[in-house]
């Protein structure tokens, strides 16, 4: 009776809007592809890799693939979710980690999806590196040492609050998220504690200050049930528009 | 006192007079950021906070959009790196040449650390990626000079010149001479046109036949039943001479331009890529030195049969010197009417050619990025599709193609695509420019009709005892001496010029751990898989250097290799492994011999760790180490 285009993910028929990216058409057909970069209200930009799934053989990350009709896509595979691992442990690696010390623990997306793709160990020497906390804000905590470069509050603050506090420096290695102003620091930009920017960071980079613990660990978001549930929660239903471009 | 602040404010005000002269060069366009802060650099030798402050408010960008393309280029500087900025090229070719050596006499000559700016804040010295000089290295830049072909005799007298604070500007001329060492010309390298043939060829093509004007003037490919004919006469000429891209990919030149033509914008660009960055190659150095009115004839016949008005060239920042002879070069053809408005006569024939410079990032060759890096952004490649053709520069339809690509097109717009397409292999039409260097007698440019076999190119330069050729640089083959009857062509050794040679006397491993660090160094960064991996990649090639390494390491690197194949944003990232995996099955045993024999190995190293202690004491005898350490 439809005449919705669909494409096959791991066997089963997912239909989707043109426009719609094969992560977005999944997600909306309650079908999960694990992922970490995307955000249902931002326009993905693929980064991170973890959505990277095979479609028509090739590996491709599914975010900023279109959808088209017909397309055989496979995810859930052993090769995939291993890839996955790595790319969880190659981030971890790259920052300072501590969950039992971090405010963000049970809320944080980089180690909920560590415990839903089973990442049962380190993988790789953590390189440690110098990264200072600028505690300049009178509101905000910025701790760059748990910055995945999502780009999230980039995008957030640049498309949604209208004030283009973050943007990224560096290079390579050496790329880092750094702040609007002259001085380098967050108090000098003009973030503020309602902005979206604050809201979307998936680990604790962006904190808000006087504020610990007041959900306590084990009650927290990822503690009620894993990413890939909440990730379906989460998804625009059909016809549901809330991207901002 | 009052001197201090004097000296402050006056150079505040040198910054902030360069930056509005660069600015108001550059048209006040917030898409030629880049530019402008590679020109405050070259005036002022850094760009500080208070200078992006100023570009960005007369640009209207925002400090961090900025301050975030200044940090992600790696000859822009945001802090003082002294007076003179030495920076060594950091090629295999140069390594075996005696670079390390000539690093080590001049820092110490100048009483400075690699990488560090000296006391007096005179001077600073390190390294960058290869910069185009291996037939002539070992090489550096000085201040973003090049400086080839140095001797320890050489760095004495920039070790002086440099401790005397003589200007850059009276520095002896020969010492910037760049030698273009063309050792075999064949059709382009050989070709005897003159400017604007190729331009007037293709016209040549649409004028027989009759013209009249048209009642819908909308541009001069419609103006004229005739004149209409010559841009697809000409496209029909690409398209039949079977020319592929030369940048290493091989795309069908004629498919692209055709695309390209086919799509709808407000204007179309022609983007000439001449950001030579791959390690050994040095091609389009010389195709710029000296066949810059061929190159741009191509880009004007192109222009013309994708129906272009504008053409932009990004000059790689390590061939800065060229930009003033190529500059010329564009201002004569404007007053023989090859570059400008009604070219060659040609009602509603309007091109231009704009140069933009790059300033140290080797993923910028990557066309989506040099088209980011064009629009004045940090140079990260963009999600495909769109492919340029149809989103290209500004989001209008645009082609990129390499230097030798342009050239060669030109060829085929004056002797017509029959003729090309008769040179080479069925599948690899015409000639190919590579750029021969390493264990060599005579290294330089050597042009072969596609299909000649590795073996020959090694007798012709001058190669003996030779144990492996790089084909293409890092990102393309390795191969020994068993597969030297292998031959360059698309359809056995594709390459995009770099054919780097390494006798039996090389480590193949060093070579390898060379191209590791070049990867992870030019990384831009964007995806996980490319940031991290290439560092992991190099970790694990250092702790094999460092005596530590265990079969472990051996199959990390092929798990890094997967893992890059299989997610890596770009061509960067999935090419990081090659080297290693080459040698790896080519060369297994100059790994072995480094390997210890267990399964796993710390990384760690004690007796290293006091290697700090040791030169802060200035102590290297045996109680300054662990037992049983050298």
């Amino acid at each position: 009776m439809s005449t919705q285009p669909t494409f096959l993910l791991d066997g089963v028929e997912v239909p989707f809007q043109p426009g719609q990216s094969v992560l977005q058409a999944a997600l909306s057909a309650g079908r999960y592809i694990p992922h970490l970069c995307y955000h249902p209200e931002f326009k993905p930009h693929g980064s991170c890799k973890v959505c990277t799934a095979k479609v028509n053989g090739r590996t491709v990350a599914t975010c900023t693939t279109p959808a088209e009709a017909a397309i055989e896509v496979e995810s859930n595979t052993e090769e995939l979710n291993e890839l996955r691992r790595t790319l969880v442990q190659m981030l971890f690696a790259e920052g300072n980690h501590f969950c039992p010390s971090c405010e963000k623990s049970g809320n944080c997306g980089l180690q909920a999806l560590g415990y839903d793709l089973g990442v049962m160990t380190a993988g790789f020497r953590h390189l440690f590196p110098e990264r200072p906390v600028d505690a300049s804000h009178p509101d905000l905590w910025l701790d760059f040492n748990r910055c995945i470069l999502c780009e999230l509050c980039v995008r957030a603050s640049r498309d949604v609050d209208g004030k283009r506090a973050f943007s990224l420096g560096g290079r390579g290695l050496g790329k880092h998220l750094i702040v609007n102003a002259e001085s380098g620091r967050l108090a000098d930009t003009e973030i503020a504690l309602g902005d979206k920017a604050v809201e979307v960071c998936p680990v604790g980079v962006i904190l808000r200050k006087r504020e610990g613990f007041a959900i306590p660990i084990g009650e927290r978001r990822y503690d009620r049930s894993p990413i890939s549930a909440q990730a379906l929660e989460d998804a625009p239903r059909p016809l549901e528009k809330r991207q901002h471009d | 006192m009052p001197a201090k602040p004097k000296v402050v404010s006056e150079s505040q005000h040198i910054f902030e007079q360069s930056v509005r002269r660069s600015v108001a060069r550059w048209g006040h366009d917030p898409h030629n950021v880049l530019q402008v802060l590679r020109e405050v650099q070259e005036e002022c030798g850094f760009i500080p906070p208070p200078a992006i402050a100023l570009i960005a408010r007369l640009l209207r960008l925002s400090y961090a959009r900025v301050s975030g393309v200044a940090g992600f280029y790696a000859f822009l500087n945001t802090e003082p790196h002294g007076e003179y900025r030495v920076l060594f090229s950091d090629n295999i070719t140069d390594q075996m040449l005696g670079s390390e050596a000539l690093l080590d006499a001049l820092c110490h000559r100048l009483w400075v650390e690699p990488g560090k700016r000296s006391e007096d804040g005179l001077v600073s010295v390190g390294r960058t990626s290869c910069t185009g000089m291996c037939d002539q290295g070992p090489a550096l830049l000085v201040n973003g000079r090049a400086i080839p072909a140095l001797t320890p005799e050489r760095i004495e007298r920039i070790a002086q010149l440099i401790l005397g604070r003589v200007p850059l500007g009276d520095w002896p001329a020969e010492f910037f001479a760049v030698e273009d060492n063309v050792r075999r010309a064949d059709i382009l390298l050989g070709h005897s046109l003159k400017p604007g043939d190729p331009i007037r060829a293709a016209l040549a093509r649409g004028a027989r036949g009759w013209s009249e004007n048209a009642a819908n003037e909308r541009s001069w490919r419609e103006a004229y039943v005739g004149a209409a004919l010559g841009p697809s006469a000409t496209l029909e000429e690409i398209k039949r001479s079977n020319l592929r891209g030369r940048g290493g990919a091989g795309f069908t030149t004629g498919i692209k331009w055709e695309a390209c033509r086919h799509a709808t914008g407000l204007t179309h660009y022609v983007v000439c890529n001449a950001d030579e960055g791959e390690p050994g190659t040095f091609k389009d150095r010389v195709l710029l030195n000296r066949h810059a009115d061929l190159l741009f004839d191509g880009m004007t016949v192109a222009a013309y049969a994708i129906g272009a008005t504008q053409g932009l060239l990004y000059l790689r920042g390590e061939y800065r010197h060229l930009l003033e002879p190529l500059q010329a070069t564009l201002e004569r053809r404007r007053t023989e009417h090859l570059l400008g408005t009604r070219i060659c006569d040609q009602p509603g024939f309007d091109f231009e050619v704009q140069i933009h410079v790059g300033a140290g990032a080797y993923v910028c060759g990557e066309e989506s990025a040099l088209i980011e890096s064009l629009e004045g952004k940090r140079g990260v490649p963009r999600n495909r599709p769109p492919y340029p053709v149809t989103n290209g520069y500004l989001q209008q339809p645009t082609i990129v193609n390499n230097v030798e690509t342009l050239c060669a097109a030109a060829l085929v717009a004056v002797h017509g695509g029959d003729w090309y397409r008769g040179i080479g292999t069925l599948k690899s039409a015409g000639t190919k420019v590579l750029s021969v260097a390493g264990d060599v007698e005579r290294p330089g440019l050597y042009e072969y009709a596609f299909g000649v076999p590795v073996r020959q190119v090694l007798e012709d330069c001058g190669a003996t005892r030779t144990q492996a050729v790089q084909i293409s640089g890092p990102s393309g083959v390795c191969i020994d001496a068993t597969e030297f009857d292998r031959r360059i062509a698309f359809e056995d050794l594709p390459t995009a010029g770099a054919f780097t040679v390494f006798d039996t006397s090389r480590d193949m491993f060093e070579v390898a751990r060379n191209y590791a660090h070049f990867f992870a160094h030019e990384s831009c960064g964007f995806c996980t898989p490319c940031r991290v991996g290439t560092s992991m990649l190099v970790a694990a090639m250092d702790k094999i250097r460092d005596g530590n390494g265990t079969q472990h390491e051996l199959r990390e690197m092929n798990r890094l290799n997967r893992v890059l194949l299989m997610s890596a944003h770009c061509g960067l990232g999935h090419t990081a492994c090659n080297p290693i995996l080459d040698t790896l099955r080519r060369f297994r045993p100059a790994y072995e011999r480094k390997l210890r024999s267990l399964d796993f190995a710390p990384a760690f190293d004690l007796d290293g760790a006091l290697a700090r202690a040791r030169q802060m004491t200035r102590r290297d005898d045996a109680g300054a180490h662990l037992e049983g350490q050298p």
